[in-house]
């Protein structure tokens, strides 16, 4: 039995500790906005955020998670609604095609505006490659990025 | 992508273009919807909380009703709109452009709309979501539902004043008579629905003055999910008791399982079963399952852990021999040879043997793979003889008829959700991994998620084609061109579906048999390829490689004939006119669209390549190691030019300063939408055209996930992007697809002009991801 807060909720997770955070929140807990992509921290679709940083839950085992705080793409809005800034931006300049890497999209960058609230065109290159977008969305990504840094 | 290939697979689809005429009695019938999952797509309005859907009463729901607008809207007594999308949302924002269509003719407030998606079912017409057709296809139809609705729900507001129609008027959902008095859409819903629907020579559609969604940036359906983690994919979907399922599939086509020893994957925590899948029948593998050994678990890691556990001895099967090295020569090789005509203008040989100058290039495109950032996956239900699916699939129908052919049930015993689906690109039209899914579900009897891992999406694809192609080309001595042969050589998308040995005149339309180019002499030949994996579709299909050839031929001619490459390509292009390729030998299907409505229009061409160059400032000074490149391609109906800046560092490495587009795509729907399209399918080929290979050895693909698949990342993509809308009111045209292939030659020309060096090899950039720069200068 595996013990952590996800989203601010306590839980108890009872399944070979080994098997990736990914997992456990999308088929134990049914958070499923945390997406598979890769399964080997190539692609950055399963970003979630544990104790406030950005991993790849595909290859975090839940061991690594135990007595943690983890964050997924459905803790980011307000408790109330109200979205984050970078939801916001991400609407303002219409982001997403299908959506799908979206979820690791939105936490990378969250993470980067917590560390970096004024990033440049380098330290997005650098904070975003992780993420793979196969429709090709990188130019309004950094745009929404740099909108989202001014409303921060 | 093919109307006319999928048919070779299955019956063909009735499609129902236009309203019938029959005439119902039964109205709207039953509350309730029929869906038992989160497919239901909420409200439009971002405003509006998720939940509203689910708060407010059941819209009426007309699934049992197969006529005219009823089928695709239904309108509460409250006033809410429920529009039944048929066409598959992957992306291209077609639930919100289906939106704009029909709510626009029936002039209803935007934020009162609900969107369901419809299941596969031939009542809803053409499903199959591929071809950039949604709009193109289906403009007058989803305008002429939405306009008869209208009519049938003011012609009952006059009914119940007692007065004639032509005394009505009706505007967003609220319909008022000459004497003031008004009813709303809500209170006349019920008795519009016992109504005949009108003759479609009785509806006046809007002018284009009144439209108010059409034409006008709507915001995206899907991205208040999205951004949330709310949206349902077809990976997405839960079922009460359902187990998880990944498959070990044999690593060349057709192989078989020799031996298969389970113990240690049954012994993994969690994993309940091991199945030995069904073999796939024929000689060519079509929409079938691929074989194998499926482990079933408890949850979706357990099942990958159990396939690693498992010890199988392949049977390598007929195409053990395929190896991408020595069938890349044999291509070339075969390139090399005069093949079957396919075109023919003039005397070509002639003419190149008279020529001042003579060039020939070759040209290589090897395999890809469309890897959408959601492999496939789908899930099963059955309830005795009747199943049901939950499916990212880009064709529900196919699906359907599908998996009631190979598991054994009429059609009606299969239902098809369609969920959101991560990306398609031509894959999630192959309806295999759907058919999985039902086989597992009957044979352990639960439902059954089969989820493919991104190697399984990368290792067992439905592959764009690999290609070889040969190009001569003469100039006189003032370096106009006077002859062009272009010959090409790839294992066709038919072969998928039955015996084939040489690439389709449908393919060839795609980039070869369709070259506008007005020169006095010119040939398109074919060789015979034979194929050994399974061949699909991709963005732009055959496009890609045929417009990578001669566009960046193109380039070389106007090299050689000391000119610059945009204003040679007017050149070549020709005097304003309308192409008829039948002079040419050609019977040219023009992406399935009449050639009255949608003429090969060389000004539209020429136009947007000249708006481009004028975006990208063509002809300017550019710093040292950059380069401007430029190609235009008609494809999917729509005229695209794009201009591509390079910079190149003194180690190979390229980037992108900026990228100009100009779109003729008729009449667009979505303007903003229309951009965001431009601009990821211009990326997709740029991302293809650097790094994109898939190779086979022994049968089996190579590549398995991101790092020797490389795709574009951020810090590779463009610091602008650019794409201008030209002014049109042509017919509609596609854009998911037509911004791909002038990207790669645009991107080709833009290297040579930085760098003197010529590729004409995709990938364009070698094993270490840079450009090779010992060779700069050998052009």
């Amino acid at each position: 039995m595996v013990q952590l807060t996800v989203n601010g909720k306590a839980q108890k997770i009872d399944i070979d500790p080994e098997t990736p955070v990914l997992w456990v929140v999308r088929e134990q807990l049914g958070l499923v906005g945390t997406k598979f992509g890769c399964g080997a921290s190539l692609c950055g679709a399963c970003t979630v955020h544990i104790d406030g940083e950005p991993v790849r839950s595909c290859v975090t085992p839940l061991s690594e998670a135990e007595g943690k705080d983890v964050t997924t793409i459905e803790g980011i809005a307000a408790p109330d609604g109200t979205l984050h800034a970078v939801q916001e931006a991400w609407i303002k300049h219409q982001v997403p095609q299908c959506g799908y890497c979206q979820s690791g999209q939105i936490m990378s960058a969250v993470a980067l505006l917590k560390e970096n609230a004024n990033p440049s065109d380098e330290d997005i290159d650098s904070a975003m490659s992780g993420n793979v977008c196969r429709c090709g969305m990188y130019t309004r990504i950094k745009a929404a990025i740099k909108t989202a840094a001014k409303g921060a | 992508m093919f109307m006319h290939l999928a048919q070779t697979a299955k019956p063909k689809i009735e499609t129902a273009n236009k309203p019938l005429l029959n005439l119902s009695r039964r109205g709207f019938v039953g509350a309730g919807t029929g869906l038992a999952l989160a497919v239901t797509l909420g409200a439009c309005s971002q405003n509006k909380p998720e939940t509203l859907a689910q708060a407010a009463a059941p819209i009426p729901d007309n699934s049992n009703i197969d006529i005219g607008p009823l089928v695709l809207i239904s309108i509460a007594a409250d006033g809410r709109t429920q529009i039944t999308n048929p066409r598959s949302e992957m992306g291209q924002q077609v639930i919100t452009t289906v939106a704009q269509m029909i709510a626009d003719e029936l002039d209803v407030p935007w934020d009162d709309l609900f969107i369901k998606q419809a299941v596969g079912d031939k009542k809803y017409g053409d499903q199959n979501t591929d071809g950039s057709t949604s709009v193109r296809n289906h403009f007058d139809r989803f305008r002429m539902a939405g306009a008869s609705m209208r009519q049938m729900l003011t012609q009952a507001a006059a009914n119940e004043w007692g007065v004639d129609i032509s005394e009505c008027t009706s505007e967003l959902g609220v319909i008022t008579h000459s004497s003031g008095k008004t009813l709303t859409y809500g209170d006349v819903s019920e008795a519009a629905g016992k109504l005949d629907v009108p003759a479609e020579d009785t509806v006046t559609l809007k002018t284009r003055s009144q439209w108010r969604y059409i034409g006008k940036d709507k915001p995206s359906y899907t991205i208040s999910d999205v951004i949330r983690g709310k949206g349902t994919f077809g990976i997405d979907v839960r079922v009460p008791d359902m187990l998880y399922a990944v498959i070990a599939r044999p690593p060349a086509l057709f192989g078989k399982v020799k031996s298969l020893d389970d113990t240690a994957a049954l012994a993994v925590p969690g994993v309940t079963q091991v199945v030995k899948m069904k073999e796939p029948e024929g000689e060519a593998p079509g929409f079938q399952q691929l074989g194998g050994v499926a482990v079933i678990a408890t949850d979706t890691w357990a099942a990958i852990q159990g396939r690693e556990a498992l010890k199988i001895e392949w049977d390598a099967g007929p195409h053990k021999n395929y190896n991408s090295k020595t069938y890349a020569q044999e291509l070339m090789a075969t390139a090399r040879q005069p093949g079957e005509n396919k075109f023919k203008r003039g005397d070509v040989t002639k003419a190149l043997s008279s020529a001042e100058t003579m060039i020939s290039a070759d040209y290589y495109a090897a395999h890809l793979s469309q890897s959408p950032m959601e492999p496939p996956a789908a899930t099963a239900q059955w309830t005795g003889d009747n199943v049901e699916i939950w499916a990212c699939t880009q064709n529900p129908q196919a699906a359907q008829s599908t998996v009631a052919q190979i598991c054994g049930v009429p059609d009606e015993n299969v239902t098809v959700h369609v969920t959101l689906l991560g990306g398609g690109f031509g894959r999630k039209s192959k309806p295999d991994f759907v058919v999985e899914a039902a086989l597992l579900a009957r044979e352990v009897g639960k439902p059954v998620k089969v989820t493919w891992t991104r190697e399984d999406d990368i290792k067992h694809g439905y592959f764009h084609s690999v290609s070889a192609q040969h190009m001569k080309g003469g100039l006189d001595k003032d370096g106009n061109v006077t002859a062009v042969l272009h010959r090409t050589v790839f294992p066709s998308i038919n072969s998928t579906f039955g015996p084939s040995d040489q690439g389709s005149d449908f393919e060839l339309s795609l980039g070869a048999t369709d070259n506008p180019w007005n020169v006095p002499n010119m040939a398109v030949e074919v060789g015979k390829a034979n194929s050994h994996i399974r061949i699909g579709w991709l963005r732009s299909v055959a496009n890609v490689y045929h417009v990578f050839a001669n566009q960046s031929f193109a380039a070389e001619l106007a090299h050689a004939a000391g000119k610059d490459p945009k204003a040679f390509l007017m050149d070549i292009i020709g005097p304003d006119r309308i192409i008829d390729f039948s002079k040419d030998g050609v019977t040219y299907p023009n992406y399935g669209a009449s050639l009255d409505e949608h003429p090969v229009d060389t000004k539209r061409l020429k136009a947007v390549l000249d708006k481009a160059a004028t975006m990208a400032k063509w002809g300017r000074d550019v710093p040292k190691g950059h380069g401007l490149g430029i190609a235009v391609h008609r494809s999917f109906l729509a005229y695209v030019a794009t201009a591509i800046e390079v910079a190149v560092d003194a180690d190979g490495n390229i980037s992108f300063p900026g990228i100009w587009s100009a779109v003729d795509a008729g009449t667009v729907v979505s303007p903003d939408n229309t951009k965001s399209q431009i601009e990821g399918g211009t990326l997709f080929g740029i991302s293809n055209a650097l790094y994109g290979e898939i190779t086979a050895t022994n049968g089996a693909v190579d590549q398995s996930n991101f790092p020797d698949w490389r795709v574009m990342r951020m810090a590779e993509a463009p610091h602008v992007f650019e794409t201008h809308i030209m002014e049109s009111e042509a017919p509609p045209a596609g854009v998911g697809e037509p911004g791909t292939p002038p990207a790669a030659p645009a991107l080709a020309n833009a290297i040579f002009a930085a760098t003197g060096q010529r590729l004409r090899a995709m990938p364009l950039l070698g094993q270490n991801d840079r450009l090779d720069m010992s060779k700069v200068g050998e052009g």
